[in-house]
Order: C-alpha cells, then sequence, then structure tokens
C-alpha cells in the first residue's frame, strides 16, 4: 500500500507591537510576573476591551504579503472555555469572518523544485497568559503578563505532501513574519508557535483520513521529527488493523514521539459567538493603501535586488536574505566598505556565519556587530593585513571584542609591504635552504609552495602574498 | 417640606443658594439611611465616611463659587458599578468580598459633577431579576408597601429614592430593570440609548442589553442627571461619540403635536385593569394637550421575552465565566482539583437564578443549538428592530405600561421563574433594538389595602432622550402623581 | 422543550457549575420551562433576516494607538486574589 502524507500547520505569530491587542498594557518579554497585567487583561469585572490600530496594520500588512483577501469587515468572536492562564473564561479570536483569507506562499524545496502552499486564513486574536508547574508543590502559579498580547493565527491549506514541505513552509513564514516586522520569530521566547495537522490516506484516495493535530512544537527540528513519527505511527496503526483517532496529541523531544493528550480528549465545545462588547472592525481602502504604501521589502524581491545590484549568486542571495537581520547586517557592512560586495558576503556567510554556529547565537547577538566587521575587511582591501592574517584578528574580535585596528595595533599584524623587506627575508630563506633553491633551480616546481611557507614564517605570517609571490618569483628564477 | 421631598433640582438650587450645607443634607440623608434602610434592605453598603469627605469638598467648591448643577447632591450607586477602595458586591456571594480597584465610568463622571456618594444599593445578583428577591442580602422591599416588591433588578435603588434615602440613584438596565421597578415604586426612571453611557466598570451581565440609568423622583431630575453620566467612553467600545445635549434645557418641548404610538399587542395580554386603566387615563390627558394617539401593530414584539431568554443568558454565561475564584472573589475552601476548584467556587458562589441563566445561556450556544436558539433569535431581535424602525417613521413615541402590573407580594412569583419573566413583558423590546425608554408615575391600584403606583413607559428612537424627558416633564406638570411620597416616609 | 438530566449535567459541566443531587432534577425542571418559552422562537418566519448581534452592529470598531501606557499596579490588584505567591496566582496543579 502506497501512502501519502497531508499536512496542514497552524502558526500563531505574536505581534511585535508596544502594547496588546486590547489593553494598554506593554508586551515586553521577561517582566516580572504579572507586571505587566492591567484590568482589563486579569478579566476583572466591569472592563472592556478596546483594539490596537497597529495590530490589525501587521495584519493587513501579512495579508498583502501573501496575495490575500483583506475583509472589509471582520468580526471577533469569543471561544469560550475554562483554565487558569485564560482569565475570563474565555478568548477574543475571530471565527467566522477573519481579518485575512485566501492567500499563497510558495517555498522552494532543497532540492530546488518550487511549490505553492495556500494560506487558507489568518485572523487576529488574544494571547492567552503562561502557566509555571514546576516551582510549587501540589500547584501550578499562573503569569497573565502574557495575557492580551496579540497574535495572528496563520491557517495553511493541507497542501503539504512532507515532512520537509512542511518546514519549508514554516521557515517561509518565519522568514516573511521578520521582513515584515511584525514579529521577532523568536521561537525560544515563544514568540512564533507552531501546530501541525497530520493525516495520511492511500495514494490516489481523494478523501482526506482523519487528522490529529500535534502541539507543543517550537523548532523547525522538531517539526520534522514529530511529523515523521507521527506519519509513521498512523500508517502502522491502519495498516494493523486501527483507526486514526481525531485528537490532539503532545510532541515529546526527549522520546522523539508524539502522546495523546488524554484530558483533552473530552470534546471541547467552544460555544463560539461574536463578541458583544466589540464593533464590527472595518478596514477601508484609506487603510489598505497606508499599508502598502508603507511596506518593507520582502525575502524575494530581496534576493533579486541583491544577485543584481550586489552580483551574488542565486544561491548565495538566498543565503544572506534568509533573514532580515542577516540582511540588513550584511547590507551595513557592504555600505561602510563602500563596494567589495562579494568579500563581504564570503565573510558573513563564512567566518561570521561559522563563529555564531558555534556559539549558538542568532545575527542579532553577534560578537561582532556590521560596523566592525566592516572595520576589519576595509583593511584587507586596503591590503593592511592578508585575508589569512585577517582570520585570527576575527578570532579575537570575537573573543575580545575589539575593533580590528585596534587588534592589528597590539600584535603588530600589519602586512609587510615594503620591498625591501621582503626581498631581504627571500634572500634569508635561500641562503638557508640552499639544496631546495637548487632543486628548485633544476626544475622542481612545486617547491615554490616551500619556499613560500618559509618566507611567511620569517615574516610571522605578515608578507604581502601578491608581492611575496611576484618577488620570489624574481629571485629564485635567479 | 422636609429637606429629603425635595427634587435634585429644588436641593441643587438651595444649596447654591447656601440655604443649607451639602454636610447638613448628607447627614440627614445619612440619618434617614440608619433609621429606614433596614426594613427595605436597600443597602448593601452606606458609605457614611466617604459621604462625609465628599459633602465637605462640595461645600468648599460652593463657596469658592467653581460650584457645577449637581455640586454636593447626594446620590446613591447601585452596587453593580465599580467603586475605587468600596465594596461591590452585585449582591452576590461571588463578590461579597470584593474591593473594586477603580470607578466606574458612570461612578467618576457623578463624582466629578461634585456630587455625594452615601452607598451602595442592593440589586438582584449580578441584575439578574424583576422582583429584587435573588440578591445574596435578601430581597428588598417596596416601600409603598412593605410585603412587596419594589421590583428589580435596581430595586435598592428605587426602594432608596422611593423612600426618600437619596434623592436619586443610578441603576442599570437590561430588560427594563430600570423602568419596571420605576413604575413599581412611583420613580422616574431613564434607560438611555445603547451606547449613550459607558459601560466601563459597569459590571457586565449581557452585553449588547445592559445600559445604564437614572432612577429619581422627576423628569427634571433624570435629565439633570442622566447628562452628567453621558458621552463617549474611549474604554468602550460600544460607547458612542455622539454629542451630549443639554437635558435640562430642552424640557420645554409641549406635547401638543406629539404623535404617540398605542401598541396595540401590548393591550392585548394578561393586563392588570387598573393598570390599563391609569395608562389609558394619561393617553387622554395628552389627547387633550394636544398629543396626536396613533394605534400601531408591532407584530413581533410579543417574542421580545422569549428572544430575550436566549439573548441575554447565551451573553451573561461567557461574561461570567471570569468569575473562577483564581484573581478575585469568591473561592472554595481547600480545592481537590481544578475542576473542583471552578465546580464549588462558581456553584457556591452563584445563586440559583444566575445558575439558571448560565445554564441556558451554555445549552442555546452549544454545538448543534447555535442555529436553532442563539441564530434565531438574532433574527428575531432583528424583526423587533425593525417594526420599532417602522413604527418611527410615524410616531415620535411608543407609549405602553411599564409592567403588567403592579407591586406584586414577595415570594408570590418565584416557584416558576416564566412567571417572573413575563414582568418584563413590556420593556424587553427597547433594550433588544437599543432605544431609549422612559418610566413616569401614571396613577394609582388599590390592591390588599395599599395604593401601589402605576408607571407608563414611553420609547423612543435613538437618541431620542431629550424628547422623552420633555415628554415625560410635561406630563408631570399636569399631573402630581410623581410629587407623591410612600406613607411613613414623607 | 424538555431537557433530560443527562443534558443538564453536561450542560452545568460545561460551565463548570456544581450541583448538588438534590437540585439536579430542580434545574431540569426550571430549564425545560426556560426551553419552552424559547420554541415560541420557532414559529416566526425569518426566512432571509440578518442576524442582529447588536444594537451598534452597523458602525465600526474604535482603533486605537499602540501605546504601552499602564503602570504596574500588581501589588493592588493581587489584595483581591485568595492564593499568590512570588508574584503569580495559584491554583491547584494542573496536569496537562
Amino acid at each position: 500500500m502506497e501512502w501519502e502524507t497531508v499536512i496542514g500547520l497552524e502558526i500563531h505569530a505574536q505581534l511585535a507591537t508596544r502594547s496588546k491587542i486590547f489593553s494598554a498594557s506593554a508586551t515586553a518579554y521577561g517582566a516580572e510576573p504579572n507586571s505587566q497585567a492591567n484590568l482589563v487583561d486579569l478579566g476583572y469585572p466591569g472592563v472592556l476591551p478596546v483594539l490596537n490600530a497597529e495590530a490589525v496594520r501587521m495584519a493587513v500588512r501579512f495579508g498583502l504579503a501573501t496575495g490575500s483577501e483583506v475583509a472589509r469587515r471582520s468580526v471577533f468572536a469569543r471561544k469560550n472555555y475554562f483554565y487558569p492562564d485564560l482569565p475570563k473564561g474565555y478568548q477574543i479570536s475571530q471565527f467566522e469572518l477573519p481579518v485575512v483569507a485566501r492567500g499563497r506562499l510558495e517555498i522552494v524545496l532543497d532540492d530546488g523544485t518550487r511549490k505553492t502552499v495556500g494560506i487558507t486564513r489568518a485572523h487576529l486574536e488574544e494571547d492567552a497568559g503562561k502557566s509555571l508547574h514546576e516551582d510549587f508543590h501540589g500547584l501550578t502559579g499562573i503569569d497573565l503578563n502574557r495575557a492580551g498580547t496579540p497574535l495572528l493565527e496563520i491557517v495553511s491549506e493541507p497542501d503539504m505532501r512532507s515532512a520537509k514541505e512542511a518546514v519549508a513552509y514554516m521557515k517561509k513564514i518565519h522568514t516573511l513574519v521578520q521582513y515584515l516586522g511584525i514579529c521577532d520569530g523568536n521561537m525560544q521566547e515563544g514568540s512564533f508557535r507552531c501546530d501541525a495537522n497530520v493525516s495520511v490516506r492511500p495514494k490516489g484516495q481523494d478523501k482526506f483520513g482523519t487528522r490529529a493535530e500535534i502541539k507543543n512544537i517550537n523548532s523547525f527540528r522538531f517539526v520534522e521529527r514529530a511529523i515523521n513519527y507521527e506519519v509513521e505511527r498512523q500508517i502502522e496503526l491502519i495498516e494493523s488493523g486501527g483507526k486514526v483517532v481525531q485528537e490532539t496529541r503532545l510532541y515529546d523531544p526527549d522520546r522523539g514521539e508524539t502522546r495523546s493528550m488524554r484530558s483533552k480528549e473530552e470534546a471541547n465545545d467552544y460555544r463560539y459567538f461574536p463578541d458583544p462588547d466589540l464593533l464590527p472592525l472595518v478596514i477601508d481602502d484609506a487603510l489598505i493603501e497606508a499599508v502598502r504604501a508603507a511596506m518593507p521589502e520582502l525575502p524575494d524581491e530581496k534576493s533579486i535586488r541583491f544577485s543584481r545590484d550586489y552580483g551574488l549568486s542565486e544561491y548565495d542571495a538566498g543565503v544572506l536574505t534568509a533573514s532580515r537581520a542577516m540582511a540588513d547586517y550584511y547590507e551595513t557592512v557592504v555600505r561602510r566598505l563602500g563596494g567589495q560586495p562579494k568579500l563581504a558576503a564570503n565573510w558573513v556567510m563564512g567566518d561570521l556565519a561559522g563563529a555564531l554556529n558555534k556559539d549558538n547565537l542568532e545575527i542579532e547577538a553577534s560578537r561582532i556587530d556590521a560596523d566592525s566587521l566592516a572595520g576589519l575587511l576595509v583593511r584587507i582591501a586596503d591590503d593592511t593585513i592578508s585575508g589569512k592574517i585577517a582570520k585570527e584578528v576575527f578570532e579575537a574580535m570575537w573573543g575580545e571584542g575589539r575593533s580590528a585596528d585596534a587588534i592589528i595595533e597590539a600584535k603588530g599584524l600589519k602586512q609587510i609591504t615594503d620591498t625591501s623587506a621582503i626581498e631581504q627575508a627571500i634572500a634569508e630563506v635561500m641562503a638557508k635552504n640552499p639544496g631546495q633553491l637548487a632543486d628548485y633551480r633544476a626544475g622542481k616546481d612545486k617547491l615554490f609552495g616551500f619556499f613560500v611557507g618559509q618566507v611567511m614564517k620569517a615574516t610571522g605570517g605578515k608578507a604581502n602574498p601578491a608581492q611575496l609571490n611576484e618577488l620570489l618569483k624574481q629571485k629564485l628564477s635567479g | 417640606m422636609s429637606l429629603h421631598t425635595l427634587t435634585v433640582a429644588e436641593l441643587a438650587a438651595g444649596l447654591r443658594a447656601r440655604q443649607f450645607s451639602s454636610l447638613d443634607l448628607t447627614l440627614h440623608f445619612l440619618g434617614r439611611i440608619e433609621r429606614l434602610a433596614p426594613q427595605l434592605n436597600a443597602f448593601v453598603t452606606v458609605t457614611a465616611d466617604r459621604a462625609l469627605a465628599d459633602a465637605r469638598a462640595a461645600d468648599a467648591a460652593l463657596a469658592a463659587g467653581s460650584a457645577g448643577p449637581l455640586t454636593g447632591v447626594p446620590i446613591a450607586h447601585k452596587d453593580i458599578f465599580c467603586t475605587d477602595g468600596i465594596l461591590t458586591t452585585c449582591s452576590s456571594r461571588m463578590l461579597a468580598n470584593f474591593v473594586a480597584p477603580y470607578d466606574a465610568t458612570v461612578v467618576d463622571r457623578w463624582r466629578t459633577a461634585g456630587t455625594v456618594l452615601l452607598g451602595k444599593t442592593n440589586m438582584d445578583e449580578f441584575a439578574m431579576g424583576s422582583s429584587n428577591e435573588t440578591s445574596f442580602y435578601g430581597p428588598v422591599r417596596n416601600p409603598w408597601d412593605l410585603q412587596r416588591v419594589p421590583g428589580g433588578s435596581s430595586g435598592g435603588s428605587a426602594a432608596a429614592v422611593a423612600a426618600c434615602l437619596a434623592p436619586a440613584a443610578s441603576g442599570t438596565d437590561t430588560g427594563g430593570s430600570i423602568r419596571q421597578p420605576a413604575a413599581l415604586t412611583n420613580l422616574t426612571g431613564i434607560k438611555p440609548t445603547y451606547g449613550r453611557v459607558s459601560r466601563y466598570g459597569m459590571i457586565a451581565f449581557a452585553s449588547s442589553l445592559d445600559q445604564a440609568g437614572v432612577l429619581a423622583r422627576s423628569a427634571e431630575d433624570a435629565a439633570l442627571l442622566l447628562g452628567a453620566m453621558s458621552g463617549h467612553d474611549p474604554r468602550d467600545s460600544t460607547s458612542v461619540d455622539v454629542p451630549v445635549p443639554d437635558y435640562a434645557a430642552e424640557l420645554g418641548t409641549p406635547l401638543r403635536g406629539l404623535r404617540v404610538g398605542i401598541v396595540k399587542e401590548f393591550f392585548d395580554q394578561g393586563l392588570d385593569p387598573q393598570v390599563a386603566a391609569c395608562v389609558h387615563q394619561a393617553i387622554e390627558s395628552m389627547r387633550r394637550e394636544g398629543a396626536i394617539i396613533k394605534e400601531l401593530s408591532l407584530p413581533s414584539l410579543p417574542l421580545s421575552v422569549p428572544t430575550y431568554y436566549v439573548v441575554a443568558p447565551a451573553e451573561c454565561s461567557s461574561n461570567l465565566s471570569r468569575f473562577d475564584g483564581v484573581r478575585f472573589g469568591h473561592r472554595c475552601d481547600q480545592p481537590r482539583d481544578l475542576m473542583d476548584l471552578y465546580k464549588r467556587s462558581r456553584g457556591e458562589g452563584f445563586g440559583a437564578e444566575v445558575k439558571r441563566r448560565i445554564m441556558t445561556g451554555t445549552y442555546v450556544l452549544s454545538a448543534g443549538y447555535y442555529d436553532a436558539y442563539y441564530l434565531k433569535a438574532q433574527k428575531v431581535r432583528a424583526l423587533i428592530a425593525a417594526d420599532f424602525a417602522r413604527a418611527f417613521g410615524e410616531v415620535d413615541v411608543v407609549l405602553s405600561p411599564t409592567a403588567p402590573n403592579v407591586a406584586f407580594g414577595l415570594g408570590s412569583k418565584t416557584s416558576d421563574p416564566i412567571t417572573m419573566y413575563l414582568n418584563d413583558i413590556y420593556t424587553i423590546g427597547a433594550n433588544l433594538a437599543g432605544l431609549p425608554g422612559i418610566s413616569i408615575p401614571c396613577g394609582f391600584a388599590e390592591e390588599g389595602g395599599s395604593s401601589l403606583p402605576v408607571g407608563l413607559q414611553l420609547v423612543g428612537p435613538h437618541f431620542s432622550e431629550s424628547r422623552l424627558l420633555s415628554a415625560a416633564h410635561q406630563y408631570q406638570k399636569l399631573t402630581d402623581w410623581h410629587r407623591r411620597i410612600a406613607p411613613g416616609y414623607e | 422543550m424538555s431537557l433530560t438530566r443527562t443534558q443538564v449535567e453536561g450542560i452545568a459541566h460545561l460551565a463548570r457549575l456544581e450541583l448538588t443531587e438534590a437540585q439536579i432534577p430542580v434545574y431540569v425542571e426550571s430549564l425545560s420551562r426556560i426551553m419552552a418559552l424559547v420554541e415560541q422562537l420557532s414559529a416566526a418566519d425569518t426566512g432571509g433576516v440578518e442576524p442582529m448581534a447588536h444594537p451598534l452592529a452597523g458602525q465600526a470598531q474604535r482603533l486605537r494607538p499602540d501605546e504601552a501606557t499602564e503602570a504596574d499596579q500588581r501589588d493592588k490588584y493581587q489584595r483581591n486574589a485568595a492564593s499568590v505567591a512570588a508574584g503569580l496566582y495559584l491554583v491547584p496543579k494542573v496536569i496537562e
């Protein structure tokens, strides 16, 4: 039996507004528990919600960037259920009439194939608070700082057919929301969360199989693993005569498996109805045009521009524009350098990326900022140091936080470009190695590299390579 | 004439003329409250210290010449409005320990206008009731006959004002909870257009129906106090940004030429004949003054009550979910687990009528029933609103009795919820359509040896409060039903 | 329209209301009566009628500027809570 996997993703992106969606509390991460929870967030008797204009504009921005329809009239609805991190006993969300619908996103897989994934809808809603289970014996502590933070829930069509496609889609949305400046994409902090709806069906069958919803996946790697596990689980289950149950499952990253959430198995009847404390959200042409006019450059556009303006390959442009932060970093370097886009690209994609990976840092937390890196590259470009020495300087900059010039000065790493100094070094090396000299002059061309190495060693690696090559050629030939 | 029988307008004039101080006035009312409120059970909390502080501040303003039209006038607030630092209970065990950390907009506005807060009045629990018999603190009694109900849910405010324990009080009206108690206690009660007054700080029962309003002893008083509480509030998304007229200045519009619609369907119901008689007499008075009387049919109006008993419970079932014992309010002892915390806190905290409405609301919103009940009710609601809109194409106001009966005996209607619900048969339509409505005294019925007040209701188009108040005021110039005070409370 | 005991128990559970054994039949009775009242709606001809969710449904929601203006009043608010520790509201342990 050949099986086909069907996947749809629901992504919750926390919108990067200053204040909450329905109250004027701050949204900054990491504050003292309940210090950013006002009466509205706490669901006190008598309080009422008032909608944040920026959250609306961000939703529209997303809609425009995905070729979606922006609803001229959408309605907020109450999703009713009891949970301690949901103070009002209902979440204000959107049900029948979401703000954005019917969009699409093109994804590119590892092998280069392109696929379009439909976006069913994106709607605005408020986030719940947080439950802390560990610190209290037999009790759970509730922090409502997060309650009321605006979320954009992005629901895809069940268009993905493999975990890899799902990851590609998730990554694309992740990049896009950051590009649009509507979400910081920080999965560790919970700004970007993903649930996967997974089902299988015999290849060729039209009807969808029963799906399971997997929650609690907060990394690209986990999404892939969770989906793969779930697909296998479902196939095994069906092939052994069982039936897939429509349920919510939790991904356990330690065990690498999905588990049924027993407590949520009782069907939750959310009793959606239009929230009578809010009026319909009306979005007119003026608002849409204002958002359109202020749209930032999208990832695909930026990649094309990079290729064109900086002479980069499609691949390199793709890597550099994978995140807005990296693209901005790169452009800052190029601007400070006043050119040299390929040099900048090599260093950003090479040494910088390597150092970030090694220390598990995002580019925003880079120990060398764009200006400082440009300061290093400028010294390569003006021949103050060689590319090889630059790597040494880079290491030192990364570890010590000093500027390139300070390190070059302190360690005396300036390139030797004085012809007579190099000639002198060459003469000394030639004198010390008569045997190799004779062999070279007899025809062993490979020994050139030996002499290069020796002169470099003698000059502490600082001889300008190009000059060294030329002078050495001259001297060795006799 | 005793101080406590003066109207708000008269008191305000007296204060400005320095005939008496706000402190004198406040002490007088506090004294009456101490003596007479317990037999009525009209107050949950008497805020004596706060009242005296308010009075002294008012007197200072009066002396400095910086007083406004209401400075120094004592009032009471229905215990549904949050008052900062003061117990706010909604007459429920659920909030028996709740000290509100903020002022409702209505409270803030009357305070800014210089009024003096005497206390928080008793009410039906969470505003659910038509007789003030569902209160955790026990029923309120009608000053006109202590064995009878004052109406509800603003029964405490009504009893307090009718007994001259406060010159006026705030109330809320979701299905008639200002107008019906006003009718049963010989008061003028006005529920404004939906959105006229901010709901911020007014503990929600049914969000698309609730409105704050005034109970007072004259239309002029109601005009003064309604004006002071009205106006746009950015904290309430359902508050409309429409200028507030000077209601008190517009009371002079004559009855002559006023087109009055009499709703045919309302006089078909089981209406007490004495009530009908009083209302007909009032209609004749108006006709003699030159009002034009027309008979109208509002065919969907008889469905008001079933519509209301879908919509209001649906909204309240959701509004009351926040009462879970976690952040405020009643919490059960030693909860075994989370489910127990919720179920017992809520089971203990809410009374029977509240539980009934929460369950009704939960049911009509639940999967499989939403279309048949909630959606259907909202469609009938649209029909009712359309009936009124059509009527206002032909008339300026719609007139009816406020309630189908006069004040009934305590305990006489509590065995069957439906009997109680039918009290609101004339008032609910205005809430469903969001229209303003006023109840004014129009006579008395004799029953069981007591003279019991009868109320007449006028409903107008959106934002026609001036019209309603002036019609009421003109009627009150022709009659003096509204001046009569309950025996023993003069 | 009569409700069954099972239905009432289900509703009470959804609404997180504890009903005692003695109370259940009382609520079955009263809720059934209320639903019988509500049944009157089914006779209404509402074909082609748009539901009216709200008296102001023809108007637009006001949009608020994105400014964080609230001060931290945690201590004041937590005075109303029955069980608080380290700034957190405490509830019996929630098992996921």
